[in-house]
C-alpha cells in the first residue's frame, strides 16, 4: 500500500453500551482518517464520546457493542480476537492517559514496566530490555535514566510520570499514539514541556497521533486536523486552520466565542452557550445541539422544527464537513494549502 | 469596577488587608514541615476582584482557606473591614461569616446530596438564626437570582448538571448577603461551554451586589477575564502583583512570563508565530524549598545572588503599584 494512504481509517464507528436503562450509544457513526506523521485532535466535552472512541480504536471497550470499521494500515481491527489485538497493542499502536499514576503499577519499578513491553513483543532478554528502558527514559528527557530506571512511580513528579508513560508507550516504536487528555492533570508549565516532547518524538519517528482533549488551545497547538464531537457524533471535521478561522458548525463557533482568551484585547462579555451538554440516555431525535443552538433559535419555526426532528448529516466542501442543516462555510482561502 | 486601588492613593481602608500570612503544616512522622504559604500580603477593595493564580502546590487555595478561616494561619494578619480575624475563635467568627463566603471547585461534592436545593441554599441563613419559612423564601429568591428555576427548589443536587450545581453553590454563598466571596477554582471542574455562563453570572452578581472577589484559579485566561488585579504565586509566595493589564501585558517576573507563554492559545496561527519560554523541571516541593529565590532552579535568568538571597516583593519604580519579587525583573 502506498505510503500516502492513511495509517488509521475509521468508518461508521458506533459504540453501544448496555445499561439498566436501555442501550446507550456513546459513539454514533464516526468516520475519520489519521495519515502517517500527522496529529488528529478530537475535541469534545464530557459525554461527547471522545474517550470511548479512543478505547474502541484500541479494542479496550469492555462490554460494549462495536460496529463499523477500524483499520490500521489496512488491517481490520473490529472483531479481531484479543490474542491478535494484544500483538498490535503496545507494538503498532499505544495509548497514554490523563492520570499516569493510576496507569502505572505501584509495585514495579518504571524500568521493569517499560522493559516488559519490549520483552513481550520482541522476546528481548532481561538485560537487553533494561538497556532499552534506559534508552527510552533518556529519549523522553528524564535526567539520570540509569538511576531512575530502578525507581518506583511514586518517586516521580506528575510531569515525569507522564514522561514515563510516553516512554512505555513508545518503547516498541508504534506507528500510532493515542493520547487521552495527556496534559489535563498537569500544571501549565509542565504541560508545555510534554507537548514539546510529543511534537519532537512525532517528528523524529513520523508518529501518527490522536490527541483527545477538551482544551481548544492544546488542539490549536498540536493538531493538523480536528474532529469536534458532540453527543457522541461528529459535529465538525476540518484542518486546524480552517476550523479555528472559519468554524462552520454553530457548536464550534459557540465554543470559540465562549472562551476567554489571553490575547483578547478587550473585555467584551463572554458569549456563553446556554444549557448543558446532552445526556446520552435519551438522545433527541434531531440534532443533539439543537436545544442550545443559536442558529436554530434564530431560525424560522420551520427551520427549528427541522433541527429538532431530523438528524443532520455531515456535509460540506472537500476536507471540511459539519453536521448541521444550516452549516455556513465561510470562504477560507487556505483549504488547499493545509492538506497533507 | 475599581481601578483606583493604588497603595497610598486610596483613602478608605481596604475591605481586606492581608499581611505576612503564613501556614506551616506539620510534617507526618519524620518528614519536615511544609510551608504551604510563606509571607503573603495583599489588599482587596470593596467591589474589586483580585485573581490569585499559580500552579498546584503554590499555596493559593490555602491562602483562600485562611481568609475565610477554614484554617487558622500560623503567622501573619488578616484584617476584614479593619478588624483582625486571623485568630478569632469559631464563635467570634460566626457573625462575620455573613460577610465572608466561599465558592468551591467541585460543585457536586460541596453540596449535601440528601438535602433539597432550597435547604442547601438556606443553610447559612439557618445557621445565622433565620426562621425556616423566611430562609426558604429567601432561598427561592436566590435561585432566581442565579438563573435557576424556582420550581426546582425541592430537587436534590444529583438532578442538576455541573453548571447548575455551581449556581447552587453560588446561591448558597450569597444567602447571607456577603461583601467578600472567596471563589476557589469556581469554573475549572465545568465543561468549557458552561464555564462562560458561570463567569458571566459571577460578573453580573458583582455588579448588582457590589461583591469583592478573591478569585483563585490556575487558568490564566479566565483570571484575565474576571479580575481587576492579579497576584501570581510560586511556592507559597507572591512573586508578582499588580493591575491586570500591567501583569498580563508587561510581566516583570520571569515566572509570570513563562506561565503566560505556556498557556496554549485557541488560535493555530498565533500558536505557530509566538515565542515560547519553556521552563525546565517541575515546581519544587514546598517541603524542601530551594534556598534563595525559590524559582532560581527553573529560572532562565538566574545569577549567583538568586541562589543565596530571597528577593523581596517591591515596586519597580516610584509610584508604580505593581510589585515584583525578583533580583532581575524585566523592565519595559
Amino acid at each position: 500500500m502506498a505510503d500516502t494512504a492513511p495509517l488509521l481509517t475509521v468508518r461508521d464507528l458506533s459504540v453501544t453500551f448496555p445499561t439498566p436503562r436501555g442501550p446507550v450509544r456513546a459513539v454514533d457513526s464516526l468516520s475519520f482518517d489519521v495519515p502517517h506523521g500527522r496529529t488528529l485532535g478530537i475535541v469534545g466535552e464530557s459525554g461527547s464520546g471522545k474517550s470511548v472512541t479512543s478505547l474502541a480504536v484500541m479494542g479496550l471497550h469492555t462490554g460494549a457493542d462495536v460496529t463499523g470499521s477500524v483499520a490500521l494500515d489496512g488491517r481490520e481491527l473490529v472483531g479481531l480476537p484479543d490474542q491478535e489485538l494484544n500483538r498490535l497493542r503496545g507494538r503498532r499502536m499505544a495509548m497514554i492517559f490523563q492520570d499516569p499514576l493510576s496507569s502505572l503499577h505501584p509495585y514495579y519499578t518504571v524500568g521493569e514496566q517499560i522493559a516488559e513491553h519490549h520483552r513481550v513483543h520482541f522476546g528481548t532478554r532481561r538485560a537487553a530490555a533494561r538497556a532499552r528502558a534506559i534508552e527510552a527514559l533518556a529519549e523522553v528527557g528524564i535526567p539520570e535514566p540509569r538511576r531512575r530506571v530502578g525507581e518506583y512511580p511514586h518517586q516521580f513528579s506528575g510531569g515525569m510520570r507522564q514522561r514515563v508513560m510516553i516512554a512505555m508507550a513508545l518503547v516498541c516504536e508504534p506507528d500510532l499514539l493515542i493520547a487521552d487528555e495527556p496534559t489535563t492533570a498537569l500544571d501549565v508549565t509542565v504541560q508545555a514541556q510534554i507537548l514539546d516532547l510529543l511534537a519532537r518524538l512525532q517528528q523524529e519517528r513520523r508518529l501518527s497521533v490522536v490527541m483527545i482533549t477538551h482544551d481548544l488551545g492544546v488542539v490549536a497547538r498540536v493538531a493538523h486536523e480536528v474532529l469536534v464531537m458532540y453527543g457522541g457524533r461528529a459535529a465538525e471535521q476540518a484542518p486546524v486552520d480552517a476550523l479555528f478561522a472559519a468554524p462552520a458548525h454553530p457548536y464550534t463557533r459557540g465554543l470559540l466565542d465562549s472562551l476567554p482568551r489571553l490575547d483578547d484585547p478587550d473585555d467584551v462579555p463572554l458569549r456563553a452557550i446556554p444549557g448543558s451538554p446532552p445526556s446520552l440516555l435519551d438522545p433527541a431525535p434531531g440534532c443533539a445541539f439543537a436545544p442550545r443552538c443559536a442558529r436554530a433559535a434564530a431560525g424560522s419555526a420551520e427551520e427549528r422544527a427541522r433541527c429538532t426532528a431530523e438528524r443532520p448529516a455531515l456535509g460540506g466542501p472537500e476536507g471540511h464537513t459539519a453536521a448541521c442543516h444550516f452549516a455556513a462555510f465561510p470562504a477560507f482561502p487556505a483549504y488547499e494549502g493545509v492538506a497533507p | 469596577m475599581t481601578t483606583s486601588t493604588l497603595p497610598g492613593t486610596d483613602p478608605a481602608p481596604p475591605l481586606l488587608r492581608v499581611r505576612d500570612l503564613a501556614m506551616t503544616f506539620p510534617g507526618r512522622r519524620r518528614s519536615s514541615p511544609v510551608r504551604a504559604v510563606d509571607g503573603v500580603g495583599f489588599d482587596l477593595a470593596a467591589g474589586e476582584t483580585l485573581g490569585l493564580v499559580g500552579e498546584s502546590g503554590c499555596g493559593k487555595s490555602t491562602t483562600g482557606r485562611m481568609i475565610v478561616r477554614l484554617l487558622e494561619p500560623t503567622a501573619g494578619t488578616v484584617e476584614y473591614d479593619g478588624r483582625s480575624i486571623a485568630h478569632l475563635s469559631q464563635r467570634a467568627m460566626k457573625p462575620l461569616r455573613r460577610d465572608i463566603q466561599m465558592v468551591f471547585q467541585d460543585p457536586h461534592s460541596s453540596l449535601n446530596p440528601r438535602q433539597s436545593v432550597a435547604r442547601i441554599i438556606a443553610d447559612p441563613l439557618l445557621v445565622q438564626g433565620a426562621g425556616a419559612e423566611e430562609a426558604r423564601k429567601r432561598a427561592v429568591e436566590l435561585m432566581e437570582l442565579v438563573g435557576l428555576i424556582p420550581e426546582h427548589a425541592d430537587r436534590r443536587p444529583h438532578e442538576f448538571s455541573g453548571g447548575q450545581a455551581q449556581r447552587i453553590g453560588i446561591a448558597r454563598a450569597l444567602a447571607t448577603g456577603p461583601r467578600l466571596v472567596v471563589a476557589d477554582e469556581p469554573v475549572s471542574a465545568l465543561d468549557v461551554s458552561v464555564q462562560a455562563q458561570i463567569v458571566n453570572l459571577m460578573e453580573r452578581l458583582q455588579d448588582e451586589l457590589g461583591l469583592a472577589y478573591l478569585f483563585i484559579a490556575h487558568d490564566l485566561s479566565v483570571v484575565k477575564r474576571v479580575c481587576d488585579r492579579v497576584a501570581v504565586m510560586y511556592l507559597g509566595r507572591i512573586v508578582e502583583i499588580g493591575a491586570k493589564d500591567r501583569v498580563y501585558d508587561a510581566p516583570a517576573h520571569p515566572y509570570t512570563r513563562a506561565l503566560l507563554s505556556a498557556v496554549p492559545l485557541p488560535d493555530p496561527a498565533a500558536e505557530r508565530a509566538r515565542e515560547r519560554i519553556t521552563l525546565l523541571g517541575d515546581p519544587p516541593s514546598p517541603a524542601a524549598p530551594p534556598p534563595g529565590c525559590t524559582f532560581h532552579p527553573r529560572c532562565p535568568k538566574a545569577q549567583a545572588v538568586c541562589r543565596t538571597e530571597a528577593p523581596a516583593l517591591r515596586s519597580l519604580a516610584p509610584g508604580e503599584p505593581r510589585e515584583v519579587a525578583c533580583h532581575f525583573p524585566e523592565q519595559d
